[in-house]
């Protein structure tokens, strides 16, 4: 085999490599674990939700309105505030997804977030055991855990 | 006078657990007694969680009523462990914490912070509930 054979098969062998880690850092973003303040505070009322799951822009407007936060108060001490935003901006939406920005920063309604649930059935957002998009754990078994690969996700009956 | 002073300075020292660190629930009590310059009254407190206060939710609409059982967030459908101390032995543990949510959800239920002496009959009555 000449040289240049070699050369261009190795590249592309690299290439082809490089492929499932390049889509996998842009649709699902290297899983990074939450501060334990971000699980306390942001995970008491609903599954602590990935950093990843939206823009910097959106998790501004949310940390800057804690006390009417869709409906109630989830404000925080000064402290953890600047803490907790630090590491949201540092660990938010990038890619493609950092240009989605869903209405009311709601985001149920990104984009990705409808295109990787468009196989639901309606009846099931509607029925008891889920009830409403947020609730991940009905479905997303270790959501808490910041885990939402298709393997650990079982639909309830 | 200074049995005055000694008195006064008893009482202050015992409403520092309510304002920060861990504390127990009598501690809590105690502080938000001493804050609100009365004796907590039970009674009020079970009439303030049930009811609601012009707005869409009473405390009891996510802690149920009474709160011994688990209750359930009203938006998220989130799991709630009981509220009363004596079915969920870590309430009442943690005087910052118990601040924290007393300011979020009074603000929720009553569009306000709740007085001293409203935390503490709420505190009083959730302290009486036995298994």
């Amino acid at each position: 085999m000449s040289d240049t054979r070699k050369t261009l098969l190795s590249w592309l062998g690299a290439a082809l490599m490089a492929l499932p880690l390049a889509s996998r850092a842009d649709e699902h973003g290297p899983r990074v674990a939450a501060p334990p303040a971000y699980v306390q505070e942001c995970g008491a009322c609903h599954v602590p939700f990935p950093s990843r799951a939206l823009p910097a822009a959106s998790w501004q407007r949310l940390m800057a309105n804690l006390p009417r936060h869709f409906g109630t108060d989830a404000s925080v001490d000064a402290a953890t505030a600047a803490q907790l935003s630090a590491w949201l901006q540092a660990n938010a939406a990038s890619g493609r997804r950092a240009d989605d920005t869903p209405p009311q920063d709601r985001l149920t309604r990104s984009a990705w977030f409808v295109r990787e649930h468009d196989e639901v059935p309606a009846a099931l957002w509607r029925s008891t055991a889920v009830g409403k998009a947020t609730n991940c754990a009905a479905c997303h078994t270790r959501a808490a855990e910041g885990r939402f690969g298709e393997r650990e996700i079982r639909l309830p009956r | 006078m200074r049995s005055k002073l000694v008195l006064l300075s008893a009482l202050w020292g015992l409403s520092w657990p309510a304002l920060a660190g861990t504390a127990t629930p009598a501690e809590q009590l105690a502080g938000y007694e001493v804050a609100a310059a009365r004796r907590a009254l039970p009674a009020q407190g079970e009439a303030f969680f049930t009811a609601r206060h012009g707005r869409e939710w009473a405390c009891a609409s996510c802690h149920g009523t009474p709160p011994t059982r688990p209750g359930q967030h009203k938006s998220t459908g989130k799991a709630i462990a009981p509220l009363a101390p004596a079915f969920e032995p870590t309430r009442f543990t943690d005087a910052a914490k118990t601040e924290k949510w007393f300011r979020r959800n009074c603000n929720d239920v009553l569009g306000r912070e709740c007085s001293a002496g409203e935390k503490a009959d709420v505190l009083a009555w959730l302290m009486g509930m036995k298994p």
